[in-house]
């Protein structure tokens, strides 16, 4: 029974909409969260904490989100964890983001000149305020932009959390499809609501780079 | 007892041992000038004083605190001992309130009303007052380098390093970085300074040291080392920076 396409779907695809709004905050929090350690963990860490998250960063860059996705979604089941598809795919969002994150702020913290440590150094600085004051506030200026870009990744690669059941804006998309016969309506539609997300991102890192060259015309 | 007190100091970066043996006692109040080739060992010597680099043999000794004691307590220490390097080495991300104010307030807790009074004090000694909102950026490299030693001097340090501080700068902001040096001697500071600034050795330094393939060659009051220097190799050194 075919429907016309209304003001119901749009709001069933706003439902879809806000899974996939939901995810990429877990996603990019948790991510967020765990990425900083892995940053961290990667650069001061001892040698074997080194070569392990290295090891970690290569084995995520290196396979598939969606692999991952399935491992997380399977996998928890076969150690009988009877967890939702929910719960599964934003822990594999949250490995799959911390692993990006980690890599590329690691290179932002490399990239501060020894010399900012040493000034630090020498004014009787602990590490940790070395850290907190001095080095990861110029680094954090450094990532934004290939942060926020990663962030609009994230929304859009939550999509592929359709493939183990999960509603998110694209599988509602599929739904809503299905029960209108209208994809090129329907699609639009989601797409736009996907540019919505996405667009807002990239102006707002364009607005935090421009103020960052403000202050640091080197 | 002397303020700093070095003694046959050692150190290597792999193979090249650039300190080989080098001793010298500096009191409170002086201002010691050390000269020499590229490479002698100024900049390192200078390093070891506040622990930034560290010695293989040998004693450094500051304000009574062994800084080469494989314990040392060098953060308290470096309280004591500002430097100052070629490169301003300022906090890009900070203002010249911030980068002054950073270190009192997180280094030696002190209340944010007090460091901005010591910031704004520590600014004024160095003349620059007026820009304590701006970036480091915005700045000429006089005005960061004076910014730089405000950083330092607002630790309340007992003793100031400076590392060829002008060297970097355009020859007509030379003048005005001197001129804040020289205010700082006059007031008693403990100085120890590296620079190719003959003319201001001359004026300022109570001794001044010549260093030379990792020793210290020869050291006395400006005014006789300059006029009359007893080894070839100062001699040369002279002829070929005046
Ligand atoms: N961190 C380091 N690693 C390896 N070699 C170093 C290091 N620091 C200094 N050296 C070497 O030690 C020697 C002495 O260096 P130092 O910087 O003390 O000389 P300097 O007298 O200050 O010279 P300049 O006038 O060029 O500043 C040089 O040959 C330099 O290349
Ligand atoms: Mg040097």
């Amino acid at each position: 029974m075919l429907r016309e396409f209304g003001i119901d779907d749009i709001l069933l695809l706003l439902t879809g909409a806000k899974w996939t709004v939901l995810l990429s905050l877990i996603a990019f929090t948790g991510g967020g969260l765990l990425g900083l350690m892995v940053a961290i963990g990667r650069v001061f860490g001892p040698g074997p904490l080194k070569f392990l998250i290295e090891c970690y960063i290569r084995a995520i860059q290196g396979t598939p989100l969606l692999g991952q996705l399935f491992l997380f979604y399977f996998g928890f089941s076969i150690f009988g964890f009877d967890v939702s598809a929910w719960v599964a795919i934003s822990v594999a969002m949250v490995f799959f983001s911390s692993a990006f994150l980690g890599d590329s702020w690691r290179g932002c913290i490399e990239a501060i000149p020894k010399t900012q440590w040493e000034a630090a150094d020498a004014l009787g600085m602990s590490f940790v305020q070395k850290l907190c004051y001095v080095v990861l506030p110029q680094a954090a200026r450094i990532a934004i932009p290939s942060t926020v870009g990663f962030m609009a990744q994230i929304v859009k690669n939550t999509s592929l959390a359709a493939v183990v059941g999960f509603v998110d804006l694209l599988r509602m998309g599929q739904l809503v499809t299905a029960a209108t016969f209208q994809p090129l309506t329907v699609y639009l539609v989601v797409a736009f609501m996907y540019f919505a997300m996405c667009y807002p991102l990239s102006q707002w890192s364009r607005i935090l780079e421009r103020r960052y060259n403000a202050t640091h015309q080197h | 007892m002397p303020l700093i007190n070095i003694e046959s100091i050692h150190k290597t970066f792999g193979k090249l041992e650039v300190l080989k043996g080098v001793s010298l006692d500096i009191a409170a109040g002086e201002i010691v000038v050390i000269i020499g080739r590229s490479g002698s060992g100024k900049s390192t010597l200078l390093r070891c004083i506040n622990g930034l680099e560290k010695v293989e043999s040998g004693k450094v000794v500051v304000d009574g605190t062994e800084v080469s004691a494989a314990k040392a307590d060098l953060r308290a220490l470096r309280q004591k001992i500002g430097i100052v390097f070629q490169s301003f080495n300022l906090f890009p991300h900070l203002t010249i309130e911030k980068n002054v104010t950073l270190a009192p307030r997180v280094v030696k807790k002190v209340s944010p009303d007090e460091a901005k009074k010591a910031a704004i004090t520590a600014l004024e000694r160095v003349q620059i007052a007026n820009k304590s909102g701006a970036y480091p950026s915005q700045l000429s490299g006089g005005q960061q380098q004076r910014v730089a030693i405000a950083r330092s001097l607002a630790m309340s340090p007992k003793i100031m390093l400076f590392d060829e501080i002008t060297s970097a700068l355009d020859p007509e902001l030379v003048g005005e970085v001197l001129k804040v040096l020289e205010n700082l001697a006059s007031e008693g500071m403990t100085m120890v300074l590296v620079t190719h600034e003959m003319g201001f050795a001359r004026k300022v330094a109570n001794r001044v040291v010549f260093m030379h393939e990792g020793k210290v060659w020869e050291q006395g009051a400006p005014e006789t080392l300059f006029k009359s220097p007893k080894t070839p190799e100062l001699a040369g050194f002279i002829n070929s920076v005046l």
